[in-house]
């Protein structure tokens, strides 16, 4: 009989599709998971209302806990309460960082207009020396970044919260 | 008017807002003035989808006579939709599809702040997850504003018309009628002045910071929460439904 514990085992490989080295887990997206004797209910919340993603995440779940032998499997989508950059997980923030990917910085977002842009050091050369290109980059969560060292481009895991 | 008729109602006019809007933004998509606001404006379009998502299938379920997000998206009529004229204005130049976001962002911030307190929770539960997308559309947008309006002769110039064009379309996002007195009584959504006061505030800062003038001329017109549209929208339509107006009930 499988457990709780070993679904969440489970959910650690499936992958988010548009950053893949990140797990669903990692991302912070599975926000419970039940099992009623042989049936799994797992929730999960989107990062942006109208990501792309949650479809292809919904099917990957359960493709992946029925190649595990669970068979009977839902997934729910739950809005409240609203995901937040806080979610992801500090492994997850980490590979962020080796993938070349800057995790979101602790940002204050008291008054949203016209505050600086946050302070984000380079993932290559680790130089704070950076400047925002662009508030919004290739995926919804994403900003776009240059390092004016280095000289990399690279995006940014923008604050949402 | 009972609470859940007028619940749907208002419901499907935030949907419409957020549907139109994210069409005609999206119609921005591999046509930017430069590819980060290419990409900038395409992902704006995508937040504003998703939103019409969420809210057109809880209107559905509010109307409870089996039509989901995709029929009442795809399968309506013209004086079927609620959303503010505003939203439906064709594109124009960049300018003109900035200060007419702004004038909207402007708006939506204040009101997702308010129902995010909801008494209803699950329209609570749509407007705290769009708050957070909303207050970067807004930041974005204000900004824009201010680079055109303080920028150039011709970025003023410019600007400045697509203000004095849009302005007239400004008033219908106050527009209050029955269905905002009932669900405001039921502490259901926040009071049109409270949002006013707010939008007002945004847009003497930001015009001003601008350089740009409020129109003097205060001739208004409205009709989309009444599903009065202008000629823009039926051209809108016409795109958007295609596939299922030539394939009824096609799926992907
Ligand atoms: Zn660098």
């Amino acid at each position: 009989m499988v457990t709780e514990k070993e679904i969440w085992n489970y959910l650690e490989e499936v992958f988010d599709p548009e950053i893949p080295v990140l797990t669903v887990v990692d991302l912070g997206v599975i926000r419970s998971v039940e099992l009623i004797e042989d049936k799994c209910k797992v929730v999960i919340t989107p990062t942006y209302s109208g990501c792309p993603a949650m479809k292809l995440i919904e099917e990957e779940i359960i493709a992946k806990l029925n190649e595990k032998g669970i068979s009977s499997v839902s997934v729910d989508l739950t809005l409240s309460p609203a995901w937040s950059t806080d979610w992801i997980t500090e492994s997850g923030k980490q590979k962020l960082l080796e993938y070349g990917i800057a995790p979101p910085q602790d940002e204050v977002d008291k008054s949203v207009l016209f505050a600086e842009p946050p302070k984000v050091p380079c993932p290559q050369c680790k130089s704070v020396n950076t400047r925002m290109v662009s508030l919004f980059g290739s995926t919804a969560c994403k900003s776009q970044y240059q390092c004016n060292d280095c000289l990399e481009p690279f995006d940014y895991f923008k604050c949402l919260k | 008017m009972e609470k859940q008729k007028a619940l749907y109602e208002y419901v499907l006019r935030l949907a419409d807002d957020s549907l139109i809007l994210g069409h005609r933004v999206s119609e921005w998509c591999g046509h930017g003035p430069i590819l980060e606001e290419d990409i900038a404006l395409t992902n704006l379009a995508l937040d504003l989808i998703g939103q019409a998502t969420s809210l057109l299938n809880y209107a559905g379920e509010l109307e409870g006579k089996g039509r989901d997000g995709d029929a009442l998206a795809f399968l309506r009529y013209e004086r079927e939709y609620k959303n503010l004229l505003l939203v439906e204005q064709t594109n124009g130049d960049f300018g003109k599809t900035i200060m007419r976001q702004f004038l909207f962002d402007a708006f939506r911030k204040p009101l997702f702040e308010k129902l995010q307190h909801s008494s209803d929770q699950h329209l609570a539960a749509i407007a705290e997850k769009s708050l957070k997308e909303t207050k970067y559309h807004l930041k974005h947008t204000s900004e824009w504003v201010i680079r055109l309006g303080d920028g150039t002769e011709e970025s003023h110039n410019r600007i400045q018309e697509s203000l004095d064009a849009l302005w007239k379309y400004t008033n219908e996002i106050f527009y209050k009628d029955d269905v905002d007195s009932v669900l405001i009584a039921e502490n259901i959504i926040p009071s049109s002045e409270e949002i006013k006061a707010e939008w007002t505030k945004t847009i003497n800062d930001v015009l001003e910071q601008a350089t740009l003038t409020i129109p003097s001329n205060n001739w208004i017109q409205e009709g989309g929460r009444k599903g009065f549209h202008t000629e823009a929208l039926g051209y809108l339509l016409a795109e958007m439904q295609y596939m299922q107006r030539a394939y009824p009930n096609m799926t992907w």
